[in-house]
């Protein structure tokens, strides 16, 4: 119940937010009458009173599903173009079979659009292997030239048979309207024979798919497969054209199973999840072309998955882009600080710790860096807690900044031990297990010091057998000089 | 006989026939010639889909060009779908290397997704907008001689709509030919192009903007899918004739008047939708040169992989 709750809840933000996007105007002229009007709207149409409804929304999601779950295979099997090529060349088959039944038959229309489908894949293998038409140009020919071809059927078809076939234009764009149960069966069918195909030979698909000459080598019929994913894509493809239209229905192909696979590459999650997302994009589309007339539903349903691709691509929280410039962001300022922490504790070693506090322009030496520079990793370090600036009390005015004394805080301090400790333990680990030549260690270890973690600290320190020296002679603190803290009174740091 | 020649007659029969389809025939051939020759180097370049794509995204830009400036005037829809296409065209590469995605499924994703954008924008204002959905896909050429006449100083020059597409037409020849180095070291070799010192970025920008100009222009006259039989049948069907690029070039004058020809025939004899009957006419001559043409035709290789034999006994 709360899951629910919560996908009406989401339902309703994307659908509110595709409305502002999609319309400036009208949503900021929106009267407090549009309003309820759209509430009252929005309760007819999540209580699925009318039957006409039940059946548009149920196909609607359907043919998501369905076309979402045959997506995930066109876009990791590279063929996203050959489908928006499959989904013309259909229109001829549609005139035709349409001309043959006299009649909105669904199966001599879909037998002829399959037909018509196979013959353009057909003339395109022909071309890519018997001619120098190269792929791109060859699909490109059959793509237009079978849609000029449907075109002209379909208009001579109107124009002869005085007007009764003006629902074939439906084809070209996809309608919601006079959708009945019989035209469901065909979508059901059709889910059903590629739901069963992902299931039972979801191992040969995937094997057909990644390396089709391993595949042939294990024996599997590779052809068979490849012939039967075609029939079945086409089959899918036909048996949404009359809700979605000639057009948009690679969108509802491409666009689920690319955000899948912005958060996937396991197949068989990027096909569950691909198939869901066509679903609730369908769902959403259906719900705002009912909200507004006029708005027709294949465009709205291909916006919709289009903005779920894009909140994907840009707030998945893990793999996001948003998220992960954040990421890289806090990741990259931790560094900068840490590496001012490691310049203060060099500069404090420099004088082998007489004293507590040391001024900024020897660490702004230490760093290469300008005053100003320095000003803001030393703002920085302030900030968090983990340095101070000393003012003396001789002097009454604020001094300038490169008389300016810092001393670290314990935690501060402690940071700064530790990054030392890393380092130079890693570059003991280094020269010793790895055999490195002691002038090579600096750049790994400059790195590492950042990321490597305490169990690993523990290990290394195990390993070495709790060292106190470095490969440049230097001292590694241990974690008694850490927890001592900074004072003179305990420095120079005892030595072995 | 006498049928044929009434057939032959028939669209131009009378005089207000004859200039009617006077001036389709013209729209058609300019279309055809420069479609072509943006085309030729498309498909050299393998870009093919790539027209479809960027044909398919200027849409939201033409819709949104018409809703803020409410003329169908060329400056303004060509401004606002050379921004679409253009925005189109760096998502789909954007999308392409920044994103896991494959470029097909960039390429399908995005143009896809502007379509559908135009659509909605179109239903949204559907009111105020007096452009046909179906005439999106498939133009209507059959309409450019109702266009308003351009008059200047009083002297009247034919029809506005002829002009602007024989301006882009004259446009695009120029810039093939004064480009036409650049276009075609660009095509074949990129590296060499390269180190010419040739941009080639700009090179590649500039042939997307001319396409997105010539779509635009064509958009009324033959909608989006259909400009794409336009660009790519000339070029592959000429690469069956001849297998020097400018011979291919010139032969797409003639092949234009006979593609603008036989489609009025075509939709004259047959009551089909001029455009399409204009793409089918192109595909009706692109088979015989498939199979018959001496340069790599289908029938030419079987004759010469036979006389090979032989020689070879």
């Amino acid at each position: 119940m709360v899951a629910s709750n919560r996908f009406f809840k989401l339902g309703a933000i994307l659908t509110a937010w595709g409305l502002i996007a999609g319309n400036p105007l009208q949503a900021s002229t929106g009267s407090t009458a549009a309003k309820i009007d759209w509430a009252s709207k929005t309760v007819e149409f999540l209580s699925f009173g009318d039957p006409s409804m039940q059946v548009i929304v149920f196909g609607v999601v359907l043919i998501g599903l369905n076309c979402g779950l045959m997506g995930g295979y066109i876009v990791t099997r590279r063929l996203a173009m050959f489908g928006d090529t499959l989904s013309h060349a259909v229109l001829p088959g549609i005139a035709v079979g349409y001309s043959l039944s006299q009649a909105k038959n669904n199966w001599s229309l879909m037998l002829g659009a399959t037909l018509s489908g196979f013959a353009g894949v057909w003339i395109i293998s022909l071309l890519t292997r018997h001619t120098k038409i190269k792929m791109d140009s060859a699909m490109g020919i059959i793509l237009s030239g079978f849609y000029a071809l449907g075109i002209c059927l379909i208009s001579y078809l109107q124009k002869s048979s005085g007007g009764g076939m003006a629902n074939l234009e439906n084809y070209l764009f996809g309608s919601l309207v006079g959708l009945s149960q019989d035209d469901l069966f065909p979508i059901l069918l059709c889910l059903g024979l590629v739901i069963s195909a992902f299931v039972f030979l979801s191992k040969e698909l995937l094997v057909t798919g990644f390396d089709p000459g391993y595949a042939k080598s294990i024996g599997l019929p590779v052809g068979l497969l490849e012939f039967s994913l075609s029939a079945l894509l086409a089959f899918c493809i036909v048996s949404s054209l009359q809700i979605i239209g000639v057009v948009l229905v690679t969108a509802l192909l491409i666009i689920p199973a690319a955000s899948a696979s912005l958060i996937t590459a396991k197949m068989s999650r990027l096909l569950l999840l691909s198939g869901i997302l066509g679903a609730v994009s369908g769902f959403i589309g259906c719900f705002v072309s009912f909200l507004k007339a006029g708005l027709p539903a294949g465009p709205v349903i291909t916006l919709c998955s289009a903005f779920i691709f894009l909140a994907l691509l840009f707030l998945h929280p893990a793999r996001g882009i948003i998220p992960l410039w954040i990421r890289t962001l806090r990741r990259s300022q931790k560094i900068r600080l840490e590496n001012t922490l490691k310049a203060c504790y060099q500069v404090l070693e420099d004088s082998s710790f007489k004293q507590d506090s040391f001024p900024q322009t020897l660490l702004s030496k230490r760093r290469r860096k300008s005053d100003g520079e320095m000003e803001g990793e030393i703002n920085a370090l302030v900030r968090h807690g983990y340095a101070t600036r000393v003012v003396s009390p001789s002097e009454g005015h604020s001094p300038l900044p490169s008389e300016t004394r810092i001393a670290l805080t314990p935690s501060g301090w402690e940071v700064a031990c530790r990054i030392i400790r890393n380092h130079r333990l890693w570059e003991l680990y280094l020269t010793q297990e790895a055999s490195y030549a002691p002038d090579h260690v600096h750049d790994d270890a400059e790195k590492i010091e950042h990321l490597i973690g305490e169990k690993t600290i523990r290990q290394l320190e195990r390993i070495l057998s709790n060292p106190r020296l470095d490969p440049h002679g230097k001292l590694i603190p241990s974690q008694a000089d850490i927890d001592r803290g900074l004072s003179h009174t305990n420095f120079p740091l005892t030595e072995p | 006989m006498k049928q044929v020649e009434e057939f032959l007659i028939g669209p131009w029969a009378s005089p207000e026939l004859f200039s009617w389809n006077l001036q389709v025939f013209i729209m058609g051939c300019l279309v055809c010639i420069c479609c072509a020759l943006i085309g030729t180097f498309v498909c050299l370049r393998r870009m093919a889909l790539l027209g479809d794509a960027i044909s398919h995204g200027i849409l939201p830009g033409i819709v949104l060009a018409y809703i803020f400036t409410g003329s169908l005037s060329l400056l303004p829809m060509w401004t606002g779908a050379c921004l679409a296409g253009l925005a189109c065209g760096v998502s789909i590469q954007w999308l392409h290397t920044q994103t896991p995605l494959k470029e097909d499924a960039a390429m399908g994703l995005t143009f896809t997704a502007f379509f559908a954008a135009g659509m909605v924008l179109l239903g949204l204002n559907a009111e105020n907008i007096h452009l046909d959905t179906a005439c999106i896909l498939y133009g209507e050429i059959g309409l450019i001689p109702l266009e308003p006449d351009w008059v200047i100083l009083g002297t009247n020059l034919g029809n506005q709509s002829l002009w602007s597409m024989g301006l882009i037409c004259f446009f695009t020849l120029l810039c093939t030919l004064v480009f036409y180095k650049f276009l075609l070291v660009t095509s074949f070799d990129l590296s060499l192009a390269k180190s010419l010192g040739i941009p080639v970025n700009i090179v590649q920008y500039g042939l997307m903007l001319l396409l997105a100009l010539v779509v635009v222009a064509s958009f009324e006259a033959v909608g989006v899918i259909l400009v794409l039989a336009m660009m790519i049948l000339p070029p592959t069907s000429m690469s069956f004739l001849c297998d020097r690029l400018p011979m291919v070039l010139w032969y797409c004058l003639p092949l234009s008047m006979l593609y603008s020809l036989g489609g009025i025939y075509l939709a004259y004899g047959l009551n089909f939708p001029i455009s399409a009957s204009i793409a089918l006419t192109a595909v009706v001559i692109f088979v015989p040169c498939c199979l018959l043409g001496p340069k790599g035709g289908v029938f030419s290789g079987i004759v010469q992989s036979k006389i090979g034999k032989n020689m070879g006994r």
